[in-house]
């Protein structure tokens, strides 16, 4: 499987997300710049975190409009699975891939430590290594996080168990604990929490390999015959 | 040409933490007659001549990039000034 690490002025997560697909996971992958027109050749996308555009205007306001991103959206049309991490999400949302918006954190501040997730649905091909209301621990980095929709909104995600991650201890004000949601289809995931850092055993974490460890299982079911 | 000033706050719906600590920040100063903060954005465009109308440009523009609707409301002001 080969997966596309797309980069934006200021991304600073697209070294950690590569490592984690490259070193760790053991699949291929390559950097693509912002600007890039194609995207075809890859099976996966990933949205590294950072400060994409400085978040001038909002965060991922203005990286939504790069060359790139008509190709992102391209390729969750085709099924392709896409995945926002922090400012990825941000972005994703902005883009509309995903419903909602990122307020700043209810307290103000920048947090930056593990937190406890719950993984509410294991049905996705972005948690189906997990266990149905498995505790995992990632860490987070953010100070817009504090995920907000519509009412209705927030009926549709329940409904159509589009909520994926919630907190087990709400750091940033998040509505009803949300930590990372699918589109309808499921084949975009956004999350503030950060898997690609936590995903080798030498740093002492690895509850986020399985998220990653999900796509590719998912695909091979998909795609290779005799998998 | 065209001076357009663009304000961009978060909806009345929409907790706005920043500005609770500001009003927080108020009352603890005595100026308990504060009842609401909002914080936004202020934005200046310059734009020049163009054949669409420029109410419809800035509009789009506000939906498309300067506010995000689900959480965003916007306002704005056109004035026509003479170029030198």
């Amino acid at each position: 499987m080969k997966f596309a690490v797309i980069v934006f002025p200021g991304s600073n997560c697209d070294v950690d997300m590569y490592h984690a697909i490259k070193d760790e996971l053991g699949e291929e992958v390559e950097y693509v710049w912002h600007d890039a027109q194609d995207l075809s050749g890859f099976d996966g996308i990933l949205l590294p975190g950072g400060f994409s555009y400085g978040d001038y205007l909002r965060s991922g306001a203005i990286a939504r409009f790069a060359n790139v991103m008509k190709e992102v959206v391209k390729a969750a049309d085709e099924g392709k699975p896409v995945l926002g991490v922090c400012n990825g999400f941000q972005i994703l949302l902005e883009a509309g891939l995903l419903p909602g918006a990122m307020r700043r954190n209810e307290k103000l501040k920048f947090i930056c430590r593990p937190v406890k997730l719950k993984v509410e649905n294991n049905e996705t091909m972005f948690s189906n290594k997990y266990d149905k209301g498995e505790i995992i621990t990632i860490p987070i980095a953010h100070g817009e996080g504090n995920y907000y929709c519509d009412e209705k909104t927030l009926e549709e995600l329940i409904a159509n168990k589009q909520i994926v991650f919630t907190y087990q201890d709400n750091p940033n004000g998040s509505l009803n604990n949300i930590a990372g949601i699918v589109n309808k289809r499921g084949n975009v995931l956004g999350m503030m929490p950060h898997p690609e850092r936590a995903v080798s055993e030498l740093l002492g974490n690895t509850d986020g390999l399985k998220l990653f460890q999900s796509i590719v299982r998912s695909w091979r079911e998909a795609h290779v015959t005799n998998s | 040409m065209y001076r357009v000033k663009v304000y961009v706050t978060l909806r009345e719906s929409v907790l706005d933490p920043q500005g609770n600590a500001v009003k927080n920040a108020l009352h603890s100063m005595n100026f308990n007659e504060v009842e609401d903060v909002r914080i936004g954005k202020y934005m200046e465009l310059a734009i020049g001549k163009t054949d669409r109308n420029v109410e419809e440009i800035v509009d789009e523009m506000c939906k498309k990039l300067l506010a995000n609707p689900v959480i965003e409301d916007y306002r704005y002001e056109i004035e026509e000034v003479a170029v030198k």
